[in-house]
């Protein structure tokens, strides 16, 4: 995994098949190769698959001008760090700190904000990752002052926060908060954005490096662009880097994603944006990799003549609450699936890497995605639904059609489950199903790889009554870790074969916690460390799979099926396993 | 919390004894990520025990306290069996009497868990070679404190005439805030610096350590000054065209200055025993740099 410091390959001007529109913006696009900067090594990788019929040398050469184009763009930092007389390689003491720079954030006031990415600053700073003049602008359509911002950005931290509140701590972050109240389409607004920005660089001593977080729901990414590009703040002065956080979804079909991509491609360089998918963090998919690749235990077993199915399940134990505006329309499977059960899916099915740099990475995955086919039936081969009121841990909840914002005859889905194969040697044949909703029992995300049973028991039938299928879950929250779960004698006199689990935790095993995925994700950006995913190539072939699907929901035009709040999703979903003779596992 | 006292006893009765225990809190067996071997006198042995436990909570270990006591009585140990209490793994406190205190760790080595690292720290006096001393033997890390050495300095400077690799001392992981924020400070081109210094309480062994490390990576003369404290109070490097300066006067929150820029603050808290534990704990392997600036402290000195 390229988390050093050595400049890797970036996504976003990787080798994309014909037809691409990012190809026709690449700005590197011109002919001449330059050789990989600062001597470090790169991983060569050659892009045999998608130029058609180059030469391995020509994707080779284009990889080396990547590289050194990602040195150019982020010489602000990982450079200079580099040239830092107090950095020693050997001194693992010392963290990671960004430079100076200001995070903008758009859509403060949202949830996420609030929830995640306020308290991740926070807990930044209390690791002392924060640089020195750290400023954080929040900007929204709130009739707010200064102290206003500061008092929200004091609650949430008090209440999010990973680490305990220190008084010095928020202080220090505490002078570098700015509002700018106003709304995306206003244009002095975005004025007296690029004024204020001005000014703390002048105050804080920030350099002209800004990050700008796109916190909003996906349908103000163009607007907050074209403003951001309207001001000029989207071309960086000489020395200087800015960039750009993408969530997701990116987009809600492949047009739209096309769209979008073009739209964020005309403003910035491919190597300063960073779509991120927070529940997919940057630390879960090393974990994952270093599980398949560092092992010589599972690789062995980790194909169709051992694996009988997997079973991709990410549930919620919350509602669409404030989220019901952007959520109508959208729905589980574009919100979720699109996006965090199809990386999963790829990074559990795909081959080996040749090299864990980005690009190499990112190729497997690609190769896994176009190998996916849909069920030939889809309405047999995919479920939907939508939570009706109910009790959920204890406490009476609305159903979906119930929610603010929603209208009562909304036919967007908050459970959706489909079943996937991967045609290729490794996976003929092996089903994937992958669950997501809201408002189920439970909040859980795992990837179960169920094997088959042995082909022959030598006990008799009674003694293995209640042995299920061996299986490795790789549990992503809570509590990442992995479990394997396999039979064992019950003690005592009788033959009987049990199902027993054994665990793996990372919060127990290490000395070390994981970081928490947006501090991960917000350093990473700051710094300016390469983002591992995803790729807009992939973004469009994760779109390829889940427009179909869409498409025939849409064509359908039933109300998807009630279940209740708090239940396991509804009784399609597991009639859709009960076809093939299997069941969900428990959430 | 469930605690048990046993009186002349033997490694192997409290090896049973924390068996049982764990059973009767329902505690697994499994799951403890290191071992900590705390050598202490009484009166260091309960601020050193609660911060080791502080250290490890987020991380089931086994606590191992080692206090000698009289030499002169007869042969003896008494232990003291925690499980459950601030601490999610088991801490034992190991009382050595007469002769036993010249082989503790011959009481140790049974109660080591298998398989996982073992740190040992002396929170007061260490041996004057820690990787020769029969129980530092045990410890793939081992840590030391010159702070509270009767002459501070003194020890810090003979630091290197014992060191192998593993060692380290918690007057250099008291730094290590600072150092990080210096080098944030210098991830943006400053230029050369000409000299400079640390200024520290008087007798401070971490200004020592900071001063030549300064000193090594920068290439310029860092000296060390006085002040009133507490602890390190300010660092002033200066450059072609003024200084860098880094104050803290109230122990939690520090200047940077620069010239040409704003003055900007940021939190650089003195922090408790725990934490510098935590972050020894945290890293395993030698830590290269220490040796150098031991090296460094040792050489100015003879200078």
């Amino acid at each position: 995994m390229n988390d050093s410091k050595g400049p890797g390959p970036q996504p976003g001007n990787g080798p994309t098949p014909s037809g691409d529109p990012s190809n026709s913006t690449d700005p590197t696009g011109s002919a001449g190769s330059t050789p990989p900067a600062g001597g470090e090594p790169v991983a060569h990788e050659f892009d045999v698959p998608a130029r058609d019929g180059g030469p391995e040398s020509l994707a080779a050469q284009d990889e080396s001008r990547t590289a050194a184009q990602a040195v150019a763009g982020t010489a602000t930092t990982i450079e200079v760090a580099e040239a830092n007389p107090l950095r020693d390689p050997r001194d693992k003491r010392l963290p990671r700190v960004a430079g100076p720079c200001v995070l903008v954030l758009f859509g403060v006031t949202g949830d996420l904000a609030k929830r995640k990415l306020l308290p991740a600053i926070y807990d930044l700073g209390n690791r002392g990752l924060l640089p020195p003049g750290f400023s954080l602008v929040g900007f929204a359509r709130r009739d707010w002052a200064a102290q206003d911002f500061a008092q929200i950005t004091h609650d949430a931290v008090k209440e999010h926060a990973r680490t305990p509140f220190r008084e010095e701590v928020w202080k220090q972050i505490c002078e570098g908060l700015h509002f700018v109240p106003g709304s995306f389409d206003d244009d002095g607004a975005f004025d007296a954005l690029a004024m204020a920005l001005k000014e703390i660089d002048e105050t804080r001593g920030t350099g002209g490096n800004y990050a700008f977080y796109t916190s909003t729901p996906p349908k103000y990414f163009p607007v907050i662009i074209e403003q951001l590009k309207r001001t000029g703040l989207t071309r960086p002065p000489e020395g200087a880097w800015r960039r750009v956080v993408i969530e997701k979804p990116f987009g809600h079909d492949l047009k739209s994603a096309r769209e979008l991509n073009r739209i964020v491609d005309s403003a910035f360089k491919p190597d300063s944006v960073f779509r991120i998918d927070h529940y997919l963090g940057k630390e879960t998919v090393q974990n994952i990799l270093a599980l398949r690749f560092a092992n010589t235990l599972f690789e062995p077993i980790w194909n169709r003549r051992y694996v009988d199915h997997v079973q991709i399940t990410m549930a919620e134990d919350i509602g669409v609450g404030g989220r019901a505006g952007y959520y109508d329309g959208i729905g589980a499977a574009r919100d979720v699936i699109q996006n965090h059960l199809l990386q999963l899916l790829a990074l559990v099915g795909m081959e080996d890497p040749t090299a864990f740099g980005p690009s190499a990475l990112r190729r497997e995955k690609e190769k896994v995605l176009e190998a996916v086919t849909l069920p030939e039936d889809l309405s047999l081969g995919t479920a939907r639904g939508q939570y009706v009121s109910g009790w959920q841990g204890g406490v009476p909840v609305r159903g979906f059609l119930e929610e603010d914002g929603i209208p009562p005859d909304s036919r967007t889905e908050t459970y959706a489950a489909v079943r996937l194969e991967i045609a290729n040697r490794r996976w003929a044949g092996v089903p994937f199903y992958l669950r997501t909703g809201k408002r189920l029992g439970r909040r859980m995300t795992e990837v179960a790889v169920v094997f088959q049973r042995a082909p022959h028991l030598p006990f008799s039938k009674t003694d293995t009554e209640i042995l299920g299928h061996n299986a490795l879950v790789i549990r992503i929250q809570p509590d990442e870790g992995v479990t394997v779960r396999f039979g064992s004698k019950v003690p005592g006199t009788a033959m009987e074969v049990r199902d027993v689990n054994m665990d793996f935790a990372y919060g127990e095993a290490f000395l070390e916690s994981s970081p928490e995925a947006y501090e991960r994700l917000l350093l990473d950006v700051l710094i300016g460390d390469p983002p591992l995913f995803p790729h807009q190539r992939e973004v469009e072939l994760s779109w390829m799979i889940m427009d179909p699907i869409e498409e025939h929901w849409a064509a359908d035009g039933s109300q998807p099926e009630g279940y209740d709040a708090g239940s396991g999703g509804p009784a399609s979903a597991d009639e859709m396993m009960a076809r093939d003779g299997r069941a969900w596992r428990r959430l | 919390m469930t605690s048990f006292l046993m009186g002349s006893t033997t490694a192997s009765e409290i090896s049973a004894q924390l068996t049982r225990l764990r059973h009767q809190v329902g505690a697994p067996a499994v799951g403890m990520v290191l071992t900590l071997v705390v050598v202490s006198d009484e009166s260091r042995q309960y601020d050193a025990v609660r911060a080791a436990s502080e250290a490890s909570r987020e991380h089931p270990s086994r606590i191992l306290a080692v206090i000698p006591r009289e030499r002169e009585e007869a042969t003896r140990l008494d232990a003291e069996l925690r499980v459950g209490e601030m601490t999610t793994g088991e801490v034992v406190l190991l009382r050595l009497y007469g002769e036993l205190t010249g082989h503790a760790d011959s009481v140790l080595s049974p109660l080591l868990l298998p398989d996982i690292p073992v740190v040992v720290w002396w929170p007061g006096d260490a041996p004057e070679i820690p990787g020769k001393d029969p129980v530092g033997g045990f410890g793939q890390r081992r840590v030391t404190d010159a702070r509270s050495a009767a002459d501070p300095l003194a020890a810090i400077r003979r630091r290197i005439d014992g060191y192998s690799p593993g060692d380290t001392d918690l007057a250099w992981t008291r730094i290590t805030p600072w150092r990080s924020l210096l080098a944030a400070a210098f991830d943006q081109p400053v230029g050369k610096v000409r000299d400079g210094y640390v200024e520290a309480e008087p007798g401070h062994p971490s200004a020592e350590l900071l001063a030549v490390w300064l000193s090594q990576t920068l290439g310029a003369d860092i000296s060390v000054r006085e002040s009133r404290g507490p602890g390190l109070t300010a660092v002033h490097l200066r450059i072609s065209d003024g200084e860098v300066v880094i104050e803290r006067h109230d122990s939690r929150t520090a200047t940077l200055k620069r010239p040409g820029r704003p003055d900007r603050h940021v939190a650089l808290a003195r922090r408790p025993t725990s934490e510098l534990l935590a972050e020894e704990l945290r890293r395993l392997d030698p830590d290269e740099v220490y040796e150098e600036a031991i090296k460094g402290v040792a050489d100015r000195h003879h200078r």
